[in-house]
């Protein structure tokens, strides 16, 4: 097993847990093991887009201070918003050594950062490092048959400084599908924002744009989604609950991680916790039988 | 319109706070055919900026800014290079840093919702 550093973030410890269960499994299943970052904190979840409040990148940059002690080179991310945050803010200090001094010198507690640490998204480990073609030999159920949209939402692909794909036509999820032995699903809004962080506020806002990308993709011919993002899931499949009460013709779709899709593929349906998904994706991803379990 | 030295000050505090040259900005309107949320604005991005290029202080009662999430879309489109969420980001603290908080906490029902939701949110929405 080769050890890669890791950065879970919050919600991965709570509200998206069956993100992080399948995401460990399926780094297993590939020969790796993620070790969790030690005493990690917040990563702020947004960037901030203001250029004279350093105060907002001391959560992003005490991430990295903490992989540098720990002598890490990489820091692995799963959340697409902890994976922006972290590397627009470790780019900002890359490219203006005054504003990496002005923060080292504010947390005078820590070592200095000395910018070197490099911020890789999961998806990154899977398509540059391991391979499609390696993907695809540890397939033990294949999805054949199986229609699934990609959303890629916002954080993944923008800005291009730090995204990791084309912001207008990305294609790291159709890949992933592909080998996994699903059908990708071309639809119109696979990069479309859900609404973000209005959901808490402006619900309304967040409903209209569930409905457009989930009819959306169901309207392509998708029998479920991939998202890589907790908001972003959060938007698309727990409120279709709230939708169908306003709209009760609204047929669901199942918004899984995407890691839900590569531990199922690699035979292991019991790290997915799909009892966590509101939309039930048991419906249309047949629960394989685990050749671990089954005795 | 006449443009007063307050008119003035506007531009220069977003173009302070955002880091962008508002200027720049020839109404053009890509932001705005491509923003998933201009139904619900009440002011087209192209148009708010239009506003902060004349110092008209009436933008910062405007829903728009606090209805941009962000999500990028304009600023991997605008062909001037401009990054317009960084400008409704300046809008939004102008009021932000005045103690006026868009959203209140202790009103919230934040049951249900994920940690980046509220961090997120409260990040964006409060001083």
């Amino acid at each position: 097993m080769q050890e890669l550093p890791y950065y879970p973030g919050c919600s991965l410890k709570d509200t998206a847990n069956n993100f992080e269960t399948s995401a460990l499994k399926t780094a297993e299943e590939l020969g790796f093991d993620l070790e969790e970052l030690p005493r990690w904190n917040c990563c702020g979840t947004v960037y901030s887009l203001t250029d004279d409040n350093l105060m907002k990148q001391l959560g992003p940059i005490r991430n990295l201070v903490h992989a540098q002690s720990h002598g890490y080179d990489r820091l692995y991310t799963l959340c697409s918003m902890c994976d922006n945050t972290l590397k627009r803010a470790n780019l900002l200090v890359k490219e203006d050594q005054d504003k990496l001094k002005k923060i080292n010198a504010f947390m005078d507690q820590e070592p200095d950062y000395l910018g070197e640490v490099e911020v890789r998204h999961f998806l990154q480990l899977l398509r540059d490092e391991v391979g499609w073609e390696r993907v695809r030999e540890n397939v033990k159920n294949p999805l054949n048959d199986l229609n699934i949209a990609p959303y890629y939402g916002c954080m993944l692909t923008r800005p291009r400084e730090v995204g990791l794909d084309d912001p207008h036509d990305p294609s790291v999820f159709d890949d992933l599908i592909e080998a996994l032995g699903a059908n990708p699903v071309d639809f119109a809004y696979d990069s479309e924002c859900c609404g973000s962080y209005n959901t808490v506020d402006k619900a309304e806002v967040v409903l209209d744009k569930t409905e457009t990308i989930i009819n959306g993709a169901r309207k392509a011919g998708a029998d479920l989604m991939i998202t890589s993002c907790p908001l972003c899931q959060f938007n698309l499949d727990s409120r279709q609950v709230d939708l169908i009460e306003v709209a009760p013709s609204h047929e669901p779709l199942p918004v899984l991680y995407f890691t839900q899709l590569t531990a199922l593929a690699f035979g292991h349906p019991e790290a997915c916790q799909f009892s966590e998904n509101s939309v039930d994706p048991t419906t249309k991803v047949e629960p394989v039988k685990n050749p671990a379990t089954e005795r | 319109m006449n443009l007063t030295d307050s008119n003035r000050d506007l531009t220069a505090r977003v173009e302070e706070l955002s880091g962008e040259n508002v200027y720049s900005c020839y109404q053009c309107g890509k932001c705005s055919a491509g923003c998933p949320f201009t139904e619900d604005m009440d002011l087209l991005p192209n148009q708010v900026i239009r506003k902060v290029q004349f110092g008209d202080e009436s933008v910062l009662k405007t829903e728009t800014p606090w209805i941009c999430a962000s999500c990028l879309s304009c600023e991997v489109d605008c062909p001037k290079g401009n990054d317009v969420p960084a400008i409704m980001e300046g809008i939004r603290e102008i009021s932000l840093r005045q103690n006026v908080d868009e959203v209140d906490l202790k009103q919230m029902d934040t049951r249900g919702l994920p940690e980046i939701a509220l961090v997120s949110n409260l990040r964006k929405k409060t001083g």
